[in-house]
């Protein structure tokens, strides 16, 4: 059977939600950043199933996949950058360790 | 006619004087700022005289006219009203810039040898140079606001100098006093001033006087139809400006400043609460005589009956004082007060005007034979240093000149012929008993009280008990003569116009529609009033001649009436209920409370409430990311509902 | 004449102050800054008077138009008529003494005279402004550093006062903002003033904008209720800072409340006079009495200016020619009255470390110079001839009277009794002050040094050149007042 948008929105859907789920449960920096990664790869799978299925004769969902995954990798980047920062300060990666921005 | 320069010249050189001696002076002028300001007024007095000598020697034969040689627009309002600084030259302004200028000399030569060696010579000079110089102003005003002006700046100098002592407690608690009681009367003054000028369009006096006066004026028909609590605007409005002239003229009951002004020095008190400023309030009242007498007579009453009142009241009080000058004091409050009931007893033109020259005549001779009795009274103080009748007593035989030249005044505010207080006087009671029973038999039990008290501080002063010998007094290094040649100089000048003045033809020259008047002297009309001095006088000296036990006796018997009299009938104790108790207590201090935790409560309230609310809703800030999170998810999940479902 | 230099001098000083090292550097780059900006004023006195002389009746003169932001109509917009030269200098006069009275300070002194002429810079800018959003824009720039003054500065309880003046003012120039943009939306998509005075704005928009603009300015005007800042304000203030916020920043929000509120807005302006006049009237009164109750020097000149710019408000809400004269008069003479009054304060608390009037006593004796400048703001503050005080209120007055409504004239009747009251405060704080016996513990004291000198003297020199020649002023400002009351009237 030949995949159909459907099913691709399905799987990017159920990504998405599965990022969005742990990086509300998880504590660990590290895993609430996989998570954002899942996050942004669902919206990937978006972009190509969109373009593939709607307008085939087009780039631009590529072109958008290609700048996210630029992104995403400047951003896993910074953000394990802060993290190694914040384990150097807190000797720990649980995010509710790091909560002095409060009030 | 005198080039208009000149007649500036005469205020102008005070002024001058003012501002020299106040930024300099300390400095550079230590020693000889007393000998500038009195030659500067000595031009000044030189100027007047000529001036008003020029002005009644070329008038027109029995007619003087109002004249305006200068005037100068000083801040525009309107197409008519503006307020502008120029000179009216009248009978009566002429006559008061030669009082004005002769007793501010006298004052400066007396005060040249009594105030030799204050610390503050020079600021006690440019003060009275101030003073004369807002009281030219005051006089030769050609606009009703100029006269305000200067009647503040009056009212500053006098101030100025009542403090002149600042560091006495009790001078500066009777310059406060002065100023503030003159300053209430002066907003009466003001907002008459308002009334008048809205009235008649104009602040200009001629102007002014022609409108308010002439019956067939628009302006005065309309200002006499619109009333406000039965009265007529124009009604209202005079009344409001003789609130000011009776405060500035210490009428009852606004009176209570003028027996604590003498805390200023002598000179002082002889100048300004003696001879001019205080006559400022009768000066206003005959400067807009025409309004008040044609237009608004009911106001005119008033004047005469509040002149009256304050005579008597004044007699009563100076009767007790022991004080030589709240004596004298009081002697001047009562002396204003008859000029004051002279003008409401007067009308205009013509021989009923009789009232309006009399008043002038005795302000005339009020300013000089007044003058005298401070500045004598001011040699007393110098020589025992003290103002206590007490310490005083046998003091004729040393200090002679001061003796004779008291006495000579006594005798002229006592109404004795052929002193200058006799004239004026005979002629102010002729005036009364032609228009006013009633005030004529007050003004006539006055002039006896008047002569009783002024020969018991004449009695009290040279003669009663023995004065202490100079053996005595030794020790204390006092001077034991009468001062120099400065001192005595003016107390002679005084005394030979207190003698001789009575004996101009006051009426020739002033009245209150610039005609000449001829006024009679009449013989048997004098015998009472001059009778009842004498009886005054006799009383006096029957009681305080010798040192006796007669005036406790006296006054025992008399205990209600004494005692009441001694405290000024409490009136200035009502003045200080009214002032701290209702003033301060019910409406300042409810103000200011008010302020601060009403309006600034609510304003606290306001900043208050938002912190407050602020620290309830911070919680929601914990912190934790993942919380966050969970508010942005539901934010996008909400707004995502709302658009598709909802807002389609 | 160009009026950018009115902006240009002021922003060089204060660039010129940020870059020095030198304390004394820091002073006196202030002062010859500040001196230049009077001269400058005073150039464009004689400049405008030789403009206006021969004829020239344009609303405006000088002005300059530069377009800054087309597409929304913000434009720089500058130009000056006879009230606006009046204020400049003003600005100018309380600029240079607040320079001179400031000498001593230590701390941070650098800072300190960078945000003083920065609150000039905003007040010069505010006065020729014809463009609402650069006016705002201004009035901005006068706010924000007179935070940092008293925050940094102060004495007392200075972050509270701080922040109490800093948010009733933002408050205010809150509501300016909106009512500038309610302006902007209802007449034509135009901040010019020139233009929307020519624009008929419908009265139902009148009746909504006027009151967020009056109460706006009003709030910087010390407008009952909304002046409580004025107290603790002044009293927490450094001496040039209650200088500035009295002498200056109150009469951007009078200024503002003739120029824009009533100027553009006539008919509202009508409809309110009477409210506007029930609050001026309690505000003279109100503030006199509560006055009389205080005790410190800076609150009792504090309430009594609550008092006087109740004048200024009276004469904009009475509507007529004189008074409205009177109004911008009582700006400029309280201006400079209140900025000497606020240094003398100082200079005497410089020396007894005291503000209570009940702990001092014959001052006259020890510090004469200082005690007779108090004797004469006093007196000029209690409305004696020869001051502008009296010259200023007069003006009111009589411009009250020409109402003849009974309620007008009530109102004036009870403005005038405010000068019995002011005189009885005043009296009582130079009575205890500068007269009396000396106290033991002051009779050390030392006399003004030369920079005060120079500050009280050259106010003093304001204050008297209006009480005596008070045409020259007079002359300045009818005719802006006319074409504000032509504007009223519907010519």
């Amino acid at each position: 059977m030949q995949p159909g948008l459907y099913h691709i929105l399905f799987i990017s859907a159920a990504l998405f939600f599965i990022g969005v789920y742990g990086f509300l449960t998880r504590r660990n920096l590290i895993t609430m950043l996989m998570s954002i990664e899942l996050i942004l790869n669902s919206v990937n799978l978006n972009f190509i199933a969109f373009n593939k299925y709607l307008w085939p004769g087009k780039m631009d969902g590529l072109f958008f996949t290609v700048f996210i995954i630029a992104i995403a990798a400047a951003e896993a980047a910074v953000a394990i950058a802060i993290i190694i920062n914040l384990y150097r300060s807190h000797n720990s990666i649980d995010v509710e360790n790091a909560e002095e921005l409060k009030y | 006619m005198p080039d208009a320069t000149i007649i500036a010249l005469i205020p102008l050189l005070p002024l001058a004087g003012f501002v020299l001696l106040g930024l300099f002076g300390r400095k550079y002028f230590k020693n000889s700022s007393g000998i500038i300001g009195t030659v500067l007024i000595l031009i000044s007095t030189i100027l007047a005289l000529y001036t008003a000598y020029t002005y009644f020697t070329t008038a027109n034969v029995g007619f003087y006219p109002r004249l305006v040689p200068v005037n100068y627009t000083w801040l525009r309002f309107s197409e008519n009203l503006s307020i502008d600084m120029g000179i009216l030259q009248d009978s009566i302004s002429m006559m008061m810039i030669v009082v004005v200028t002769f007793i501010s000399l006298m004052v400066h030569i007396y005060s040249l040898g009594y105030m030799k060696g204050e610390e503050r010579f020079s600021t006690f000079f440019s003060f009275l140079s101030l003073f004369t110089f807002s009281m030219l102003g005051l006089v030769i005003s050609s606009n009703l606001f100029q006269i305000y002006i200067f009647w503040e700046l009056v009212g500053v100098s006098s101030f100025l100098l009542i403090g002149y002592h600042y560091k006495k407690p009790s001078a500066v608690a009777a310059c406060k006093k002065a100023f503030i009681v003159t300053r209430f009367a002066d907003l009466g003054f003001l907002i008459g001033i308002l009334i008048l000028s809205f009235s008649s369009g104009t602040l200009d006096f001629n102007t002014l006087i022609a409108t308010l006066t002439s019956p067939e004026s628009g302006q005065l028909k309309t200002a006499a139809a619109s009333t406000f609590l039965g009265a007529s605007a124009l009604t209202w409005g005079a009344a409001l400006v003789f609130i000011g002239g009776a405060g500035k003229s210490a009428m009852f009951p606004l009176h209570i400043w003028l027996p604590d002004a003498m805390e200023g020095p002598t000179p002082v008190s002889a100048l300004i609460h003696a001879a001019t400023m205080v006559v400022a309030g009768v000066f206003l009242v005959a400067r807009l005589f025409p309004v008040f007498s044609i237009t608004t007579p009911g106001v005119l009453e008033i004047v005469g009956w509040v002149g009256a009142i304050s005579a008597i009241l004044a007699a009563i009080m100076a009767c007790t004082q022991t004080d030589i000058k709240r004596v004298l004091a009081y002697s001047t409050m009562s002396q204003i007060g008859f000029m004051m009931f002279a003008l409401g007893v007067s009308k205009y033109g013509g021989e009923g005007g009789l009232g309006y020259t009399a008043s002038m005549f005795h302000l005339f001779t009020h300013a000089m034979f007044k003058a005298l009795l401070f500045l004598a009274a001011g040699a007393v103080i110098h020589y025992v240093h003290s103002n206590e009748m007490k310490d005083m007593g046998g003091l004729r035989k040393y200090l002679p000149i001061t003796h004779i030249t008291f006495l000579i005044a006594c005798l002229a505010i006592a109404g004795v012929p052929p002193f200058a207080g006799f004239f004026s006087k005979e002629e102010i009671l002729l005036a009364a008993s032609q228009n006013n029973t009633i005030i004529y038999w007050i003004a006539l039990i006055t002039s006896g009280l008047t002569a009783f008290y002024m020969f018991r501080l004449y009695f009290s002063i040279f003669w009663n008990k023995p004065a202490p010998s100079p053996l005595e007094r030794a020790g204390s290094e006092v001077h034991h003569h009468e001062g120099g040649f400065a001192i005595t100089l003016p107390l002679v000048l005084l005394g030979i116009g207190t003698a001789a003045a009575g004996f101009i033809p006051f009426g020739k020259f002033v009245s209150s529609d610039g005609r000449a008047l001829e006024s009679h002297l009449h013989l048997q009309f004098s015998i009472a009033p001059v009778a009842l001095g004498l009886l005054g006088i006799f009383t006096a000296m029957w009681l305080y001649k010798k040192q006796n036990e007669r005036p406790e006796k006296l006054a025992a018997s008399l205990n209600g009436l004494y005692t009441s009299a001694y405290n000024k009938f409490y009136i200035d104790e009502i003045y200080l209920f009214i002032a701290k108790k209702i003033v301060f207590n019910l409406i300042g201090r409810p103000a200011a409370w008010f302020d601060k935790n009403i309006v600034d409560g609510l304003v606290n309230l306001t900043g208050n409430s938002t912190t407050a609310i602020s620290e309830k809703i911070k919680k929601v800030q914990s912190g934790k990311v993942q919380q966050y999170a969970i508010y942005f998810l539901a934010g996008v999940i909400g707004l995502a509902i709302l658009f598709i479902y909802i807002w389609k | 004449m160009n009026l950018l230099l009115l902006i240009i001098i002021p922003l060089v000083t204060a660039v010129a102050v940020l870059l020095l090292r030198n304390k004394q550097q820091v002073r006196w780059i202030s002062f010859a800054g500040s001196v230049a900006q009077l001269v400058l004023a005073f150039t464009l006195f004689f400049a405008f008077r030789n403009e206006r002389t021969p004829g020239n009746t344009a609303q405006m003169l000088f002005e300059q138009n530069y377009a800054l932001f087309p597409s929304l109509h913000i434009s720089f917009h500058f130009g000056v008529d006879g009230i606006s030269v009046a204020m400049i200098m003003l600005t100018a006069f309380v600029v240079v003494a607040g320079v001179l009275v400031s000498w001593n300070i230590e701390k941070m002194t650098k800072e300190f005279y960078f945000l003083l002429i920065l609150l000039g810079l905003g007040a010069y800018g505010f006065f020729i402004s014809l463009d609402l959003f650069i006016l705002f824009f201004f009035l901005e720039i006068a706010v924000i550093p007179k935070y940092l003054l008293i925050g940094i500065w102060g004495s007392g309880k200075k972050e509270y006062s701080a922040n109490k003046l800093a948010l009733m003012l933002m408050g205010g120039s809150a509501l300016v903002l909106v009512g500038i943009l309610g302006l902007y939306f209802s007449a034509g998509h135009s901040f010019d003033l020139l233009n929307l005075s020519k624009l008929a704005i419908p009265i139902e928009k009148q009746r909504i904008i006027f009151p967020l603009l009056f109460v706006g300015f009003g709030v910087f005007a010390a407008l009952f209720p909304f002046h409580t800042w004025v107290p603790d304000g002044h009293s927490s203030a450094p001496t040039a800072g209650s200088m500035f916020l009295a002498g200056i920043s109150m009469k951007l929000g009078g200024y503002g409340c003739l120029r824009v509120a009533a100027y553009l807005m006539p008919d509202a302006a009508k409809e309110y006079s009477t409210i506007i006049i029930v609050l001026a009237s309690i505000a003279i009164l109100y503030g006199a009495f509560a006055t009389m109750m205080q005790k410190d020097l800076k609150y009792i000149n504090a309430y009594s200016s609550i008092s006087h710019c109740g004048f200024v408000l009276l004469g904009i809400g009475m509507l007529t020619k004189t008074a409205i004269t009177g109004a911008v008069m009582q700006m400029v003479s309280h201006g400079l009255m209140t900025a000497l009054f606020f240094a003398v304060i100082g200079m005497i608390y410089d020396r007894t470390h005291t503000r209570q009037v009940s702990e001092m006593g014959g001052l006259m004796k020890v510090i004469p110079f200082i005690s007779t400048a108090f004797f004469i703001v006093g007196l000029c503050s209690l409305g004696l001839p020869g001051f502008s005080g009296f010259v200023a209120e007069v003006t009111v007055f009589i411009g009250s009277w020409e109402k003849t409504n009974i309620f007008y004239r009530i109102a004036t009747i009870a403005a005038c009794m405010s000068i019995v009251v002011t005189s009885v405060y005043i009296l009582r704080a130079i009575g205890q002050t500068a007269m009396g016996p000396i106290r033991e513990n002051f009779s050390q004291l030392k006399d003004a040094t030369w920079n005060e000198k120079l500050a009280a003297v050259i106010l003093i020199i304001g204050i008297v050149a209006i009480g005596v020649a008070p045409f020259w002023l007079n002359d300045l400002l009818r005719p802006g007042a006319e074409i504000i009351m032509n504007k009223l009237i519907g010519k």
